[in-house]
């Protein structure tokens, strides 16, 4: 057994960690209890095996690239941080990639990861065009939107539930250059913050950094970061068309005392944060896309910064009729309460691809929150205000909602249930999440 | 025929040998991979064309299979630029103190085949005039350990096997690079209780065999750690040595 967590460090469990080196030993682990996990970045309990996990970073080949159409086979454990390395500099990338780029194939699958570019051009399932699946009876299939589509459409977003992705076809986008070109807007409250994000419609890639720290005239107050991908001829003379992406240099080396973050750390950080971002409102100018798209990636072990007890991260989204109202509510009581930490991220979303896809059309907002005092029952209290606008929680990110409140969220759960018991009668693939949310035992 | 360099990778399916090959395929070599297992080594030659559109092949060879040897290097289509040894065997020590054929299994796998094949290419090198020789070893041959004295006295005899050939090769224009990786996590080492500072991932070593191979290096240590625990470790007496738990 070795005890495992997700990248909130809450809940530690144990599970007995297996790491198969050939599809063959990843057959033999899909037995009860298991779940596949890629590079351990979902948040909560959703990658760690009810009874064993199956580790798949080792399976990192790229199968067949054709440079011709941007279609690429490659192997689940792939992480995204190596396929932009290796094929932005021949000028393509991932049409979806979430806020960090160390997460894999199989897992951005999984969760149906979304970008700063939903609203317009969907999740990263909407790029997949066929999976290969290890389902939990103990088949190997190719799934599709073609070829057994309700199984791919479980799996798009299905949280390893339907089976192993073991590989998967999925296109890349073309791109000039890997810069981007941003416009930064201040929004000094969260109406401001809406109609900003509203009238950004057509951006490619937009996304607002909320100070949930502020309070009063000031809640919401907000920096929306707006993208476009920067041609080569927007360059500086002598820029590399693809800028290099750094490891993480600066590295969180031990767990930070509780202390460290209070409610007076919070403030100023994001007092200081804000007052930066406004400074550099208003004309465009072309930044790399690792920070744009990664601001957290460039220090390691960020999650270190809560502390050993670790941190909860609340990802919900309302839909658009209900969500000014909603969000004002949840940004008031969490600035009230004092402790959600550093920036809140607000973004739009559009319709969602597969059948437990988090996005529906509407807003998200993803507050941290370190693991201390009541906080289990303050996110039950945001949760009834979730449920009763009709929005939901990102499960990558979840690691306490009740059953209750995923079912209220999941109007599709009933189809999933039985497309996935078609896949897995035995109920051989159950992760520590589905053991909370999904099963009776 | 193109005018890429190329690199050849003995041990092609171990994970540093897999390292090095996207090192060099990254750097533009072509790239050919031989093991004893051909087909398994398929999927990592289509991985590296997809990557980085260069040639990768794939190459039959055992390297107990010391006969087989003449008939390999003459069998390759072409001679490579590099040519990189990541053979080896772990092996289990207590096993080795007493069954014979597995201690010599060992030792062939460490000492007397990675060094017949290199010192085969470092023939056909030097008549070439050009060339680049890399092994493998350990810091495992800098001290024989009561743990692994049988892997680590075959790792000694191919580090000076390697040192041996680099002086003579060195005046023929072929230089040879002694690659001592120390702890990495790879299939060989899972499992094993390694200590944290002086790990390092796969990817490690094979970027820096590439620029041991780019800049003449002789000697590597992949961690520099190594070095300092290694001076430590080769100059203790003999007498303190043997009452260590090492």
């Amino acid at each position: 057994m070795t005890t495992v967590s997700g990248w909130g460090r809450f809940p530690v469990v144990d599970s007995e960690m297996l790491r198969p080196r050939s599809f063959e030993g990843v057959a033999e682990a899909v037995v009860a209890g298991s779940v596949a996990r890629g590079n351990g970045r979902a948040y909560g309990d959703a990658a760690i095996g009810a009874a064993r996990t199956i580790a798949m970073t080792a399976f990192d080949r790229i199968r067949s690239f054709d440079p011709a159409t941007g279609r690429i086979r490659l192997e689940a454990g792939v992480l995204l941080s190596d396929l932009i390395d290796t094929f932005g500099p021949r000028g393509f990338l991932p049409f979806v990639v979430p806020g960090t780029r160390f997460v894999s194939i199989g897992g951005a699958i999984a969760a149906d990861v979304h970008g700063k570019n939903h609203h317009g051009e969907g999740g990263f399932g909407r790029y997949v065009e066929s999976i290969l699946l290890r389902s939990g009876a103990g088949e190997t299939i190719e799934v599709s939107r073609e070829q057994n589509s309700d199984a791919f459409l479980a799996t798009i977003g299905g949280m390893g539930l339907t089976g192993v992705i073991l590989e998967a076809t999925m296109r890349l986008r073309s791109v000039e250059t890997g810069w981007i070109r941003e416009r930064v807007i201040s929004a000094s409250d969260l109406d401001a913050a809406m109609r900003a994000l509203e009238a950004s419609d057509s951006a490619t890639y937009s996304v607002a950094w909320i100070d949930c720290a502020a309070r009063s005239r000031d809640l919401g107050r907000s920096l929306i970061y707006l993208g476009e991908h920067a041609s080569a001829d927007e360059l500086g003379r002598g820029a590399d068309r693809f800028p290099v992406g750094r490891n993480p240099g600066l590295a969180v080396p031990i767990d930070l005392p509780s202390m460290t973050l209070n409610r007076h750390s919070i403030r100023a950080f994001n007092e200081i944060y804000y007052r930066m971002g406004a400074r550099r409102a208003g004309g465009d100018h072309v930044v790399s896309l690792y920070p744009y798209f990664f601001p957290l990636d460039s220090i390691a072990d960020w999650n270190r910064i809560y502390g050993r007890r670790g941190f909860l991260q609340h990802q919900c989204v309302i839909p658009e009729v209900r969500a000014r109202e909603v969000l004002g509510e949840i940004l008031e009581r969490a600035s009230t309460r004092g402790d959600a930490s550093f920036l809140a991220v607000l973004k739009k979303l559009g319709h969602g691809d597969g059948l437990l896809s988090f996005p529906l059309p509407g807003y998200t907002l993803a507050l941290d929150f370190p693991v201390k005092g009541d906080i289990l029952k303050f996110l039950d209290e945001i949760d009834r205000l979730v449920v009763a606008a009709g929005g939901r929680l990102y499960l990558a990110k979840d690691a306490r909602q009740s059953r209750a409140t995923f079912e209220a969220g999941y109007p599709a759960l009933a189809r999933f249930n039985a497309i996935r018991k078609a896949l897995d009668p035995a109920k051989n693939i159950r992760s520590k999440l589905s053991q909370r949310l999904f099963d009776e035992v | 025929m193109t005018s890429r360099k190329s690199v050849l990778v003995l041990g092609g399916s171990s994970d540093i040998g897999r390292a090095a090959a996207r090192a060099f395929a990254k750097a533009g070599y072509d790239v050919g991979l031989a093991g004893r297992d051909v087909a398994a080594l398929e999927p990592d030659a289509a991985d590296l064309r997809a990557r980085y559109a260069i040639e990768a092949s794939t190459h039959t060879f055992d390297v107990l299979d010391t006969a087989s040897f003449e008939g390999f290097v003459a069998g390759l289509p072409a001679l490579p630029d590099v040519v990189i040894s990541i053979v080896g065997l772990l092996g289990v020590q207590p096993a080795a103190e007493s069954d014979l054929a597995h201690a010599t299994t060992i030792m062939r796998s460490n000492y007397e085949g990675p060094s017949l094949i290199l010192g085969l290419f470092a023939e056909k090198f030097l008549n070439r005039g050009s060339g680049t020789i890399v092994g493998v070893s350990s810091v495992a041959g800098d001290r024989g350990r009561a743990s692994n004295y049988v892997y680590g006295s075959a790792k000694a005899g191919f580090s000076a096997f390697l040192s041996g050939l680099r002086a003579r090769a060195s005046r023929g224009g072929v230089h040879v690079v002694t690659v001592k990786p120390g702890f990495v996590r790879t299939k060989m080492t899972e499992g094993m209780k390694l200590i944290g500072p002086l790990t390092v991932e796969a990817p490690v070593v094979g970027d820096a065999i590439l620029s041991a191979v780019e800049n003449k290096t002789d000697v590597v240590y992949v961690s520099g750690k190594w070095r300092l625990v290694m001076l430590v470790i080769k100059t203790l007496p003999e007498a303190v040595f043997k009452k260590l738990k090492f």
